[in-house]
């Protein structure tokens, strides 16, 4: 086995464990904490792709951003009704069944890919081909995209504000 | 690895993910369940992108983040919002649009 398959391997048992921890615990706050772990790991993977940018991203926007605000809102639910945050499943035969199908039927699709085994070389830096990328070819949709997020932080300010 | 293998991954997320979805109960839990969906669709991006040395499948990952991280910023804050007006993020107990 080469180095990048043994990480390979690591990095899918993290991944899928804390996967699978994040849908099966009763406990609402661990389970977003197994979130945090698999982001984190999913920024691994991004880093065994050659991306380490994007690992970077991931790291301070889904691991730091996301996980902070999920605690907060569960922090809140839960001292606002001052009860347990344990919580049950549902449908759990059904739900397996589903997701095995959607999996079958990806794997039934990835079956007649042609294996890209090889990689081909990067012409370049990956973080400076996203930089020039971002303000040349794909500057509008960037610039959307900040606005989009304004928009979304401001709408999510007014929803949940507090009624005087 | 080949790309199979990244593939598979996380297909295999995904599918967990939508587990998640469909058992939990907790409005925040399906959240969650929701976020590691776009994860597995990440991995897919950048995969694509790194093994046809195209360039695209990294900004539309960063693109899909952003636009995650906002859309989670809006539903806990609908959440909050149910919960304050019905006193439960049960999702079974959410049906005013029900006629």
């Amino acid at each position: 086995m080469t180095a990048e398959a043994l990480a390979f391997a690591g990095v899918a048992v993290v991944l899928l464990a804390s996967s699978l921890g994040v849908v099966l615990t009763p406990n609402l706050f661990h389970a977003v904490l197994y979130l945090a772990v698999a982001l984190v790991a999913t920024g691994v993977v991004f880093l065994l792709l050659d991306a380490p940018f994007l690992f970077g991203v991931q790291l301070l926007l889904y691991a730091g951003g996301v996980v902070a605000i999920v605690v907060f809102a569960i922090m809140l639910t839960e001292r606002l009704v001052g009860q347990s945050i344990r919580q049950a499943s549902r449908y759990l035969v059904n739900g397996a069944l589903v997701s095995l199908a959607v999996f079958v039927g990806v794997v039934g699709f990835l079956v007649h890919l042609p294996t890209g085994a090889t990689r081909p070389a990067w012409p370049g830096d990956l973080t400076t081909m996203v930089g020039r990328a971002l303000v040349g070819p794909f500057a509008l949709p960037f610039e959307l995209l900040a606005v989009l997020l304004v928009i979304a932080l401001i709408g999510a300010l007014y929803l949940a504000r507090s009624e005087r | 690895m080949p790309l199979g293998a990244y593939l598979t991954l996380a297909a295999l997320v995904f599918a967990i993910g939508l587990f998640g979805v469909l058992t939990r109960r907790n409005a925040v839990g399906i959240l969650l369940g929701i976020e590691l969906m776009l994860n597995a669709v990440n991995i897919n991006l950048v995969a694509f992108g790194r093994f046809h040395a195209d360039l695209g499948g990294a900004i539309f990952t960063m693109f899909t983040i952003a636009i995650t991280v906002a859309e989670v910023a809006v539903g806990l804050a609908i959440v909050i919002v149910i919960f304050r007006v019905r006193r439960t993020v049960d999702a079974d107990h959410l049906d005013l649009l029900r006629g």
